[in-house]
């Protein structure tokens, strides 16, 4: 016991990523539909899963494609969706640090949500009972080619049959519904539900702005509203925590 | 062309951020600012964008009974919010805007 070979590894986390990728292959299905029918064409809603492989940024970005944001505006919001992989990177230092550049270079870009969860609960529950976690980078690649290999399938199937679903089913809905359903478990408390109303109320307030702005402006409300709350107006226990 | 480049920033930039603390080998961690703000990152976007998609479908505010993306979208978030499943939610909130544009038609 204790010692797990390359191999077993590898499949492990192909293993552990499977009940996820479940979840994700709808997704990719839709994103590839709204994309092409947001306007993008067939290849670049391809390319995109490739390039920036990161699901909500693509439909984020699809979103905007189809309302007719400026460039910089869609980079601007894509990226600032994207900051949490900061998290991920900085938590997964100390786990990838012992391995070879090429190694720690191509394991960053599949460090995905989906990759990223199973990949750090594995990790940390090995460290936690003291095993050797030789092969850990094979988990990993395991974990991440499998989600990578179904996000880009389901992607090309969306793209295909995307373009053939009628305007009139509505299917553009399927976005804000996608971002309902990832939004409400999201909240776990009073900051964070402070900041998801802000944020929409100064959207919907602001949504005659040029270039799309309103989207910004609704995503800065938000974020200055839940630190706000978080500091200011929560529980005591919470403020005896803050550092100063 | 410009969507091409609009891609490729997007991915080089999300690259960059998966890497930024890998690429050294050195430990490193976020100032605890940065951590606070990054969490309601995904809470405000999301917000931002399914309040408009909802309240102004067609553009002017539509808080009426007759807004079918809006009573759909509520319906959703209850479903979201009992199952916490993906899937169910897309799928409850299609189908009620498919009953209701049936029903008002």
């Amino acid at each position: 016991m204790g010692v797990f070979s390359a191999r077993a590894e590898f499949i492990a986390g192909v293993r552990d990523e499977l009940p996820i990728v479940v979840g994700v292959v709808p997704f990719g299905m839709i994103y590839g539909a709204l994309a092409v029918g947001a306007g993008m064409p067939p290849a670049v809603a391809q390319a995109a899963s490739i390039v920036i492989f990161a699901g909500s940024a693509q439909f984020l970005t699809a979103q905007l494609v189809g309302i007719g944001a400026p460039a910089v505006v869609i980079i601007a919001s894509a990226v600032i969706v994207n900051l949490r992989h900061l998290l991920y990177s900085a938590s997964m230092a100390p786990y990838l640090r012992p391995l070879r550049p090429a190694w720690r270079w191509g394991l960053a870009y599949l460090l995905t949500d989906e990759a990223y969860a199973v990949t750090i609960t594995r990790f940390r529950a090995q460290q936690a009972r003291g095993l050797p976690m030789l092969h850990r980078k094979w988990y990993l690649l395991g974990a991440g080619l499998t989600l990578w290999i179904f996000w880009q399938a389901s992607t090309a199937v969306g793209v295909i049959f995307g373009a053939r679903v009628p305007a009139g089913w509505g299917l553009d809905f399927a976005l804000p519904l996608t971002f309902i359903a990832l939004v409400i478990p999201a909240i776990r408390d009073r900051a964070e539900a402070a900041a998801a109303v802000a944020a929409g109320v100064v959207a919907v307030a602001a949504a005659g702005m040029p270039f799309k702005l309103g989207l910004m402006l609704g995503l800065l409300a938000g974020i200055a509203t839940g630190l706000f709350v978080w500091r200011y107006a929560s529980s005591g226990m919470r403020s005896a925590r803050e550092p100063t | 062309m410009t969507l091409w480049l609009t891609v490729l920033a997007i991915g080089a930039a999300t690259y960059g951020l998966r890497v930024a603390f890998l690429a050294r080998g050195t430990p490193g961690t976020l100032p605890p600012l940065a951590q606070e703000t990054l969490r309601f990152v995904p809470v405000a976007v999301l917000s931002a964008i399914i309040f408009p998609a909802l309240l102004q479908p067609a553009g002017a505010l539509d808080l009426s009974v007759g807004n079918a993306r809006l009573v759909a979208g509520i319906l959703a978030a209850l479903v979201a919010w009992r199952t916490r499943n993906a899937l169910a939610t897309v799928g409850a909130g299609m189908a009620a805007l498919w009953i209701l544009q049936a029903v008002l038609r």
